[in-house]
């Protein structure tokens, strides 16, 4: 059992992993696998918590339903999956500051908080604008060969790359 | 057979927390719920995060198109605009540098006690998510309809057989991953 304590998996054995599962996804499940719309589900919920059921009639929450469901209840198990896998590795730990921001920007939590939330509000926009993230565009919709999903995907790390570069060789 | 296993809802949410949780473990695992790692492969100094996104491409669409074509499973993709997929895509790209995880791994990070994905990650998303859904009556027949292409697939677009474009499409990313693995310096 020495594997499941094993820190890192060869990146390989943990995109064919993942390949398998989305197998798994397209035959039992009649869906490709993908996380962002948990957290427009999940948005819709806290809303109808509050205003009732007539946040269903919302234009967005006519195409992306908030409800418990199957695409829901991926985020719960993500969150379950990476807790497990952290513990049994001895990977869990309490952090405020990645190791590669604090080396560049300092150990204080506050900027780095302000930041992540940023960071957040835009990828949150950003996957309902492009109806998807790295897991429904970047792995399910391209293994489809979806063209949508190969322009997102594309799109995503070109964003990315030059923003990173903009943080780390620009502002820092 | 199958299409009664689709409709249970019980059966459903079982399956969607069982794939969530090997997906969880597998990111936990491959090292992409870590800040670090993400910003490796966006300063281009660690390919991890390719490695895994391609390998899982390659082996998820030769299961795919094979089952497609045994009639097993259906397809389902997205429809797409420059609106959506290039605006949205380059957003998206913008928020996971700054962030430094994506939506499935922020989830994860924030699992193993990375409190600035948990706090900052996290809230941001979900504020963020709704900010999309209250402007998105404007958005919908602007900026999202503008070069709209709909759901097209490479395979119609090219017009060549899905299955064989699948394993073209194959052996084209496994030589990238080779040349990624033999450059060496990753």
């Amino acid at each position: 059992m020495d594997w499941l304590s094993m820190g890192r998996w060869s990146p390989y054995i943990v995109g064919i992993g993942i390949g398998l599962l989305s197998w798994v996804a397209f035959l039992l499940s009649d869906r490709p696998l993908g996380c962002s719309t948990a957290f427009s589900k999940t948005c819709g919920l806290i809303e109808r918590a509050f205003r009732g059921d007539k946040v269903m009639l919302h234009p967005y929450y006519q195409t992306v339903t908030p409800t418990v469901d199957w695409q829901w209840v991926i985020a719960v198990g993500i969150v379950l999956g990476a807790f497990v896998s952290a513990q049994l590795s001895g990977q869990f730990k309490w952090q405020w500051v990645p190791t590669l921001w604090a080396s560049t920007f300092g150990p204080a939590p506050v900027p780095r908080l302000i930041v992540a939330f940023i960071g957040g509000v835009l990828l949150g926009l950003g996957s309902r604008w492009a109806d998807g993230c790295t897991s429904g565009h970047g792995i399910s919709g391209t293994m489809q060969l979806t063209v949508s999903s190969w322009v997102a995907s594309i799109c995503f790390f070109i964003g990315g790359i030059a923003a990173a570069m903009a943080i780390y060789t620009i502002w820092a | 057979m199958l299409t009664k296993l689709h409709s249970d809802k019980a059966f459903q949410l079982f399956m969607g927390l069982a794939i969530g949780f090997f997906f969880g473990f597998l990111l936990q695992r491959g090292g992409v719920t870590e800040y670090d790692v993400i910003l490796g492969q966006l300063l281009l100094t660690d390919f991890t995060v390719l490695k895994i996104m391609l390998s899982a491409v390659i082996t998820g669409m030769l299961g795919v198109y094979y089952f497609r074509r045994r009639g097993w499973v259906r397809l389902h993709p997205k429809a797409g605009s420059v609106g959506m997929s290039v605006i949205g895509g380059l957003i998206f790209g913008v928020g996971f540098a700054v962030l430094g995880y994506c939506p499935g791994t922020a989830l994860g990070a924030a699992a193993q006690g990375s409190l600035d994905a948990l706090i900052g990650g996290l809230l941001g998303l979900l504020v963020g998510s709704a900010l999309f859904a209250a402007i998105y009556p404007h958005l919908k027949d602007s900026v999202l309809s503008w070069g709209y292409f709909g759901l097209v697939s490479l395979p119609e677009l090219l017009k060549v057989d899905g299955w064989q474009l699948a394993w073209i499409v194959a052996v084209a990313l496994t030589v990238l991953l080779v040349v990624l693995e033999t450059a060496g310096t990753y």
